[in-house]
């Protein structure tokens, strides 16, 4: 099971505690986040189910390098971290 | 008159209420979050707000309970595409898809497509016939990356008579709701465009359309370089050459009952997107276009740099109360039709709509 982490910034919007989910992929431990919460989708997510331009996920530190299928790798005990590309205004 | 005023801004919404003579802030929904749109359904009392979060994409809440709660419902999306798909970066207009068919709500998004709901917004279906539209792939970003709807028009007569403006993509008109649809700009030129396309239906940028609810033949256009009138349901359009101080705006709003009454708000143009000599005027014709006043009364005339986007000027059911709120955060309000204008709030985000109800 993998850890999953969300900014600060998202919980001002929607629930997303910090949680564990299984997946052996970045998009399989997500689809079993948005089967419990399916409006956290579309924060993530865009309309054709890529990652969105302005958020960033990380695996263990990493940026994942595949931001259209989301096919990273996870292991067990992984932390997947998902925050908000930084910009303002 | 309508005593409730909704104020989209960068920061949020805000409720303004009319309280006697004065206007005050009498709410603040989803402060620090940008709000591209609203609606107030007159049909049913339901509130919509889109939302353009920079991070985490559109979203649309609603409220049927006069703004004390809200919920998020779904947002209009594009098909999922095998190949490169899109994604529905801004919702741009929203309006009620006529008198007789309660819950049914048009959406124009940037990229530029038009979605249709007839449920309240609990669901979204992309218009596929204007999305196929061959003509649609000569559409180009109007100070966004993409076109975007901007605009749409019911008619009263006739819930099935849609007429939309792209920015930047011209003038369409479906006589079947939606099922086609055919182009609408003919005699609107393009100063920007090279010719000989730059009076081609599709280049024409359509900042705002309004149609009079009492007189739907006859509609306005602020476009990009200038002023159009048309008294023929959008089968011709006539350029306007009388309005001052200057052609170049974003904003229109046209007098519910009297569709030779029209109000804009000129600026430098295009290259500078200012008002002119950096006084704030309103321009106002009651003849159809033949002559227009300057309208300055309660305005700032020195050292103004605001800017009112195509959805910041709203008038009321009566056609005597306007709204107007700036880049820079001012709103103003008028009773008269413009006569005089009162500055009711100075410190606010920058204003994207405004609208009442």
């Amino acid at each position: 099971m993998a850890r999953v982490v969300f900014t600060a910034n998202l919980h001002r919007h929607i629930d997303c505690p910090l949680q564990t989910a299984p997946g052996r992929s970045v998009r399989a431990v997500l689809e079993h986040v948005f089967a419990a919460q399916p409006r956290l989708r579309s924060y993530i997510l865009d309309d054709q189910d890529r990652v969105r331009k302005h958020v960033a996920i990380y695996v263990n530190g990493e940026r994942i390098t595949d931001r259209e299928r989301l096919s990273d790798w996870i292991d067990d005990d992984d932390e997947l971290f998902v925050f908000q590309a930084l910009s303002g205004g | 008159m309508s005593d409730r005023l909704l104020v989209g801004t960068k920061k949020g919404l805000f409720e303004l209420r009319r309280n006697h003579a004065d206007w005050s802030i009498a709410a603040s929904h989803f402060l620090g979050d940008p709000i591209s749109m609203l609606l107030a359904d007159p049909r049913d009392g339901t509130l919509y707000a889109a939302e353009a979060l920079g991070h985490f994409g559109v979203k649309l809440q609603r409220s049927r309970d006069d703004g004390k709660s809200w919920q998020e419902i779904p947002a209009p999306a594009f098909p999922k595409s095998d190949t490169d798909g899109l994604s529905v970066s801004y919702l741009f207009c929203l309006e009620t898809a006529g008198a007789d068919r309660p819950g049914w709500l048009w959406c124009g998004t940037i990229p530029g497509a038009l979605f249709l709901s007839k449920d309240h917004g609990e669901s979204w279906t992309l218009n596929q016939a204007l999305w196929d539209l061959p003509e649609r792939k000569d559409w180009m970003g109007g100070g966004f990356d993409d076109a975007g709807v901007a605009s749409i028009c019911v008619d009263p007569r006739n819930s099935t008579q849609v007429t939309i403006g792209v920015s930047t993509g011209g003038v369409w008109r479906s006589g079947d709701d939606g099922a086609s649809w055919h182009a609408a700009s003919e005699g609107m030129h393009a100063e920007y465009y090279p010719p000989p396309r730059n009076h081609a239906p599709e280049v024409q940028d359509i900042h705002r359309l309004v149609q009079c609810p009492a007189a739907p033949d006859s509609l306005w256009v602020q476009h990009h370089n200038g002023v159009f009138r048309s008294t023929d349901g959008a089968r011709s359009w006539q350029e306007v050459t009388t309005i001052r101080p200057a052609k170049f705006g974003f904003a229109a709003a046209v007098h519910p009952h009297d569709p030779d009454t029209a109000w804009f708000v000129p600026g430098v143009k295009d290259e500078c997107r200012l008002p002119v000599d950096a006084r704030l005027a309103v321009a106002r014709t009651r003849d159809g276009a033949r002559s227009f006043e300057v309208l300055t009364k309660g305005l700032p005339q020195q050292h103004a740099y605001d800017l009112v986007y195509r959805h910041a000027l709203s008038v009321d059911a009566t056609g005597t109360r306007l709204a107007m709120g700036s880049t820079t955060g001012h709103l103003w309000i008028t009773e008269d039709g413009g006569d005089a204008w009162s500055l009711e709030a100075g410190h606010m985000p920058p204003i994207s709509c405004v609208r009442f109800g």
